[in-house]
């Protein structure tokens, strides 16, 4: 099966591990923010979905993080990951950090993280870790759960009151500039994809592109111009302002109470 | 003698009831890969496929697990099988009568919702028979229901809300 430490074709165990972390870090950090919603959402059902979406995300990234562990030598589990890691350390993409907007936004979030994960996982399935293929292909279900809800709520926005179509064209608008990092393929995941290991970033574009393309035309809604900006760094450990507090709030009992059980 | 105290721990652990649906079985739920006891050493592993990634049940079921086994004077140690994914196709038929009689309308085992591939955004047509009174005029309410296994439905003819164990 798996040899800790170093997957099939002699990927480095701490390449294979960063790779990891960066998929883990994403669904932790996303799941975070989609958490939020919980008693703020227009109807209670959303507070229950959304809050249902991100034990998904925490069941992945915890997963992830354990075989993150046993790949890079050092034997840490999944809470030393999520809790006792600074900022610079933590690999996700700004796209998962930036502060909750409102509904319309969240669902335009939720079905770019979500139709990208849905390839991602499909593809990872195949993984030549066992572990990881194992992961992706309990996570590729659940994704496909996501994507649906937020598409079916990005139909319904779009193609609802001027309002609500207005919200969601500059939800559109917003998540431009933040989608791209998401397929920039980097050393990292150059080399996992390489090995078999990971899958690359770069290649998923296209498919998840035409896939909301269609939600969108079914939406009445416009796919935004190429955006004048894009966010980078996520996957260097260079955040963006809001991930600082969301790490303090995330990681504040833990690192108070170290080590503490119940 | 020892072959009896195998199976006796053995059953006692596949019949611990699902911690969020109790009227279920762990191994009817198809969550348990192997039980494996150790009797000189006194120990049982027992290999577990999770249901959902994040499925909060699966600390509550470790635990139980443990305790049902130090009752039969074993140690236990509980292993968790990601590889192949838990599917709700491993739920037995027995498990689905018994989520049928709680009142919680049982997975199909054929037409799952497409989970690789595109995904359709189009209106589900997919057909869940109301657990009370059995028609199929049922519509979907949420999506994500009170677990993250199940989501909420409603019978149009007998106007009863109802939970859905979801396809997965």
């Amino acid at each position: 099966m798996n040899t800790p430490g170093r997957s099939r074709q002699g990927l480095d165990g701490e390449l294979a591990a960063a790779y990891l972390l960066g998929l883990a870090d994403d669904a932790l950090v996303y799941a975070q923010r989609l958490g939020e919603w919980v008693s703020r959402s227009p109807q209670v059902e959303e507070d229950m979905a959304l809050g249902n979406v991100a034990l998904d995300l925490i069941g992945q990234a915890r997963r992830l993080y354990t075989r993150a562990g046993e790949l890079d030598g050092t034997g840490r589990c999944e809470d030393d990951y999520a809790m006792l890691r600074d900022e610079r350390e933590f690999r996700n993409v700004h796209l998962v950090e930036q502060p909750r907007g409102d509904f319309g936004r969240e669902m335009v979030r939720m079905l770019w993280f979500a139709t990208y994960q849905h390839e991602l996982y499909t593809r990872l399935a195949a993984s030549t870790d066992q572990t990881l293929a194992g992961i992706a292909a309990k996570a590729v279900k659940e994704a496909a759960y996501h994507v649906t809800h937020a598409a079916t709520w990005v139909v319904r926005l779009g193609d609802g009151t001027t309002e609500s179509h207005e919200r969601a064209q500059l939800a559109l608008w917003w998540v431009a500039p933040y989608v791209g990092e998401l397929f920039t393929d980097d050393e990292i995941s150059i080399a996992a994809a390489d090995s078999g290991l990971g899958t690359l970033p770069s290649a998923l574009l296209a498919p998840v592109r035409a896939r909301i393309g269609a939600v969108l035309g079914e939406a009445t809604l416009e796919p935004p111009a190429a955006p004048t900006w894009s966010s980078s760094g996520g996957r260097r450990g260079v955040h963006s302002e809001a991930m600082g507090y969301l790490l303090a709030e995330l990681q504040h009992v833990a690192r108070s109470h170290p080590g503490a059980t119940w | 003698m020892s072959v009896m105290t195998i199976s006796v721990v053995e059953l006692a652990v596949r019949a611990i009831p699902d911690p969020e649906i109790p009227v279920i079985t762990l191994d009817d739920l198809g969550m348990i890969r192997a039980v494996e006891v150790d009797e000189p050493g006194g120990e049982i592993v027992v290999r577990l496929t999770p249901t959902y990634s994040g499925c909060p049940a699966m600390e509550a079921i470790a635990a139980e697990i443990e305790s049902v086994a130090r009752r039969h004077g074993y140690t236990a140690r509980v292993e968790t099988v990601l590889s192949p994914p838990w599917s709700t196709d491993w739920i037995s038929t027995r498990g689905r009568m018994a989520l049928r009689n709680f009142g919680i309308a049982p997975p199909a085992e054929v037409g799952h919702p497409r989970t690789t591939g595109p995904v359709d955004v189009g209106l589900a047509v997919r057909q869940v028979a109301c657990p009370r009174c059995g028609s199929l005029d049922t519509e979907e309410l949420a999506a994500f229901g009170s677990t993250a296994c199940k989501a909420l439905r409603r019978c149009r003819d007998c106007r009863e809300p109802f939970d859905e164990f979801k396809p997965l």
